[in-house]
């Protein structure tokens, strides 16, 4: 089967400094992949990469390919028809990802206008489905209302209410519930796992918490210092990592059920991009670095039925882990 | 929204009363018009019959009193030198000086923002640089420099339009020039930080990821959000289309407000001076009010004042 999007290679540098080294990573038609990290591992700009859609100065290279036709590069036309039709993407801050001064029925029929053609009153009554699908209250008045009229979750399901106008394939979700509060979170979450069922669209789900990524996606791809360092189911993942920094994003997380038991931080913090260590990125932070790590980079390589880590020397699954059940 | 109109009107009438207090107070403690207009020479009984014809033998806190009254009754004092009523002899030079300084408004609005516009979507480039370094030396040359400079260029060398004075339509270029593009300059850069600042915003990503195509971001998304703040240094240069030509009318000899009130400060001919600085109070204020009801039409969370909203 042809993947939907197929990255390969993708390097970003930002005026010199390198953001993404060579990313690789496929997403099958319908799937929900989790993307996890922390801040500045070049989640969000691998994505924002393949939609073009970084500043002008981020040098871009490498390929991504929508069922198999290069996007990477393609003329301005072709990637607008893309972005909001067959790729939607919401962020991170609802109220500053909507336009302040239009209403939420122009900025959501601005979508209808551009992927669907509709205009007039079927362009507002098609707003108004759409804003009903993703659950907004009194849909019909919210059309005339403007972002800061709204909570940070109404203004969120407006944001998924108008990536859905164009029927996407894929939604990519940057970090959609961060700045939420945990009950709206749930919410939101819960819209995104109920959408992708309803509609068939695959589902990115950009995240620094593997709590929200574990409950929604089928798989997740770990990234650190712009590499993906392992790349797993994500039961999987969780109950056993490869990676000891899947391990140690893991081991920070509280289990609900199951003795109550200290939590591990990772210590240090990610590399500044201008001064990364030669070897693998996590060496320095590593409780399992060894002289071979400081030397080369390690490649993402098959650790297991459709498992992929990028380490010298990969844990092993342990009992006591696969008991383990994480819950956000 | 009355009562919002109705609070901004009480003020802007507060703020023309100040000005004409702080006009009139400052005025008759700076020089004696008698001895200016009726020159040193003259006999004391002449300066004291002056004096009681206009009324200046009066205690000050009098002659406040009545002067307001007169205003209230629209009677703004005749000109002690020729005896004209002062808003006719005004009157009479704002045709001169919107002459230059709507033009002039027009350069400016039409040089300046999309120069800043330009500017700002070419950030760091070649011609966001050209852009920024002539908009620095726009503004920071005095318009009294810059004119005599396009004198001895265009007049005095080239030979090809007039140094000063008003009687044809080529008169007016070299004055409409140096104020246009101080101005021009001053709004460019106004509007390009207000631009990159738009452009920097979420939204505008948002609206890229949803597929809109560039240029209509520019247009739909980042215009009317840069708008908000361009409007004020709009709203400030339409309310000096009545003084803001003080300085070049003087340096072209164009006969203008601004230069009838040159004369009037120098003779003291008060009622001529509090007649124009009333006028352009009332301009400026005017301008503010129709700057903040544009708030309310750009900007939604304007509308129903601070606080209100969820943010």
């Amino acid at each position: 089967m042809t993947p939907l999007v197929a990255i390969s290679g993708l390097s970003v540098s930002f005026d010199g400094a390198a953001a993404l080294h060579g990313v690789d990573l496929s997403l099958a038609p319908g799937e929900a992949l989790g993307l996890v990290g922390e801040s500045g591992s070049g989640k969000s700009v691998t994505w924002l990469a393949a939609l073009g859609l970084l500043p002008p100065h981020a040098a871009v290279s490498g390929s991504v390919r929508l069922e198999g036709a290069e996007i990477l590069g393609a003329p301005a036309s072709t990637l607008d028809r893309l972005r909001g039709g067959r790729v939607a993407m919401i962020f991170q801050d609802p109220a500053s990802s909507l336009n302040p001064v239009l209403t939420i029925g122009k900025q959501i029929g601005e979508a209808l206008a551009l992927h669907r053609g509709l205009d007039g009153r079927a362009r507002m009554a098609e707003a108004k489905r759409l804003l009903d699908l993703v659950g907004m209250p009194d849909s019909a008045r919210r059309l005339s209302a403007y972002p800061h009229e709204l909570s940070g979750g109404q203004n969120q399901r407006a944001m998924i209410a108008m990536a859905l106008a164009g029927r996407p394939d894929l939604l990519i979700a940057d970090e959609p519930t961060t700045a939420l509060d945990v009950t709206i979170q749930a919410q939101i979450l819960e819209l995104l796992a109920s959408l992708r069922k309803e509609t068939g669209m695959a589902l990115v789900l950009i995240s620094h918490d593997l709590g929200v990524v574990a409950e929604t996606c089928d798989r997740v791809a770990v990234m650190y210092a712009g590499r993906i360092v392992e790349e797993a189911p994500a039961l999987a993942l969780f109950e056993a990592p490869r990676h000891p920094y899947a391990e140690g994003l893991i081991g920070a997380l509280p289990l609900l059920d199951g003795p109550r038991r200290r939590l591990t931080a990772i210590p240090g913090t990610v590399p500044d991009p201008r001064e990364a260590p030669p070897g693998c990125a996590f060496a320095p932070r590593c409780p399992k670095a060894a002289s071979a790590c400081a030397g080369a980079v390690p490649a993402l390589t098959e650790v297991g039925p459709a498992r992929r880590a990028a380490c010298f020397f990969p844990l092993r699954s342990t009992p006591s882990r696969a008991e383990r059940k994480v819950t956000a | 929204m009355l009562r919002f109109l109705a609070v901004r009107f009480g003020r802007a009438l507060l703020t023309v009363a100040l000005v004409v207090t702080f006009a009139f107070v400052v005025l008759r403690l700076s020089g004696d018009p008698a001895t200016l207009i009726l020159g040193p020479e003259v006999p004391p009984e002449a300066i004291r019959a002056f004096r009681e014809s206009w009324g200046l033998d009066e205690p000050l806190w009098r002659q406040y009193f009545s002067y307001f009254g007169a205003i209230a009754s629209g009677d703004l004092g005749n000109s002690m030198r020729d005896g004209r009523p002062a808003l006719e002899l005004v009157a009479d030079r704002i045709p001169a000086t919107l002459a230059l300084t709507v033009p002039a408004l027009l350069l400016k609005i039409g040089i300046g923002i999309p120069a800043g516009v330009y500017a700002a979507m070419h950030r760091g480039g070649p011609i966001d640089r050209t852009v920024m370094l002539v908009a620095v030396a726009g503004f920071t040359v005095p318009s009294f420099v810059l004119g005599l400079v396009l004198v001895m260029v265009f007049s005095v060398q080239l030979g090809w339009l007039p140094s000063g004075g008003r009687d044809t339509w080529l008169h007016a270029v070299l004055p409409i020039v140096t104020m246009g593009v101080g101005g021009a300059a001053i709004l460019a850069r106004f509007t390009r930080s207000a631009m990159i600042e738009v452009l920097g915003q979420p939204y505008i990503r948002t609206a890229s990821a949803k597929g809109v195509p560039w240029g209509a971001v520019i247009r739909g998304h980042a215009l009317p959000n840069a708008a908000i703040p361009t409007v004020t240094i709009v709203g400030f240069m339409v309310g000096s289309l009545i003084a803001g030509a003080v300085v070049v009318e003087s340096v072209f000899s164009w006969p203008g407000v601004g230069r009838l009130l040159v004369v009037a400060v120098s003779n003291r001919d008060l009622a001529v001076v509090q007649t124009i600085l009333l006028l352009v109070a009332a301009t400026m204020v005017t301008a503010n009010l129709i700057v903040d009801l544009l708030y309310g039409a750009l900007d939604p969370r304007m509308r129903r004042g601070a606080g209100q909203g969820a943010h």
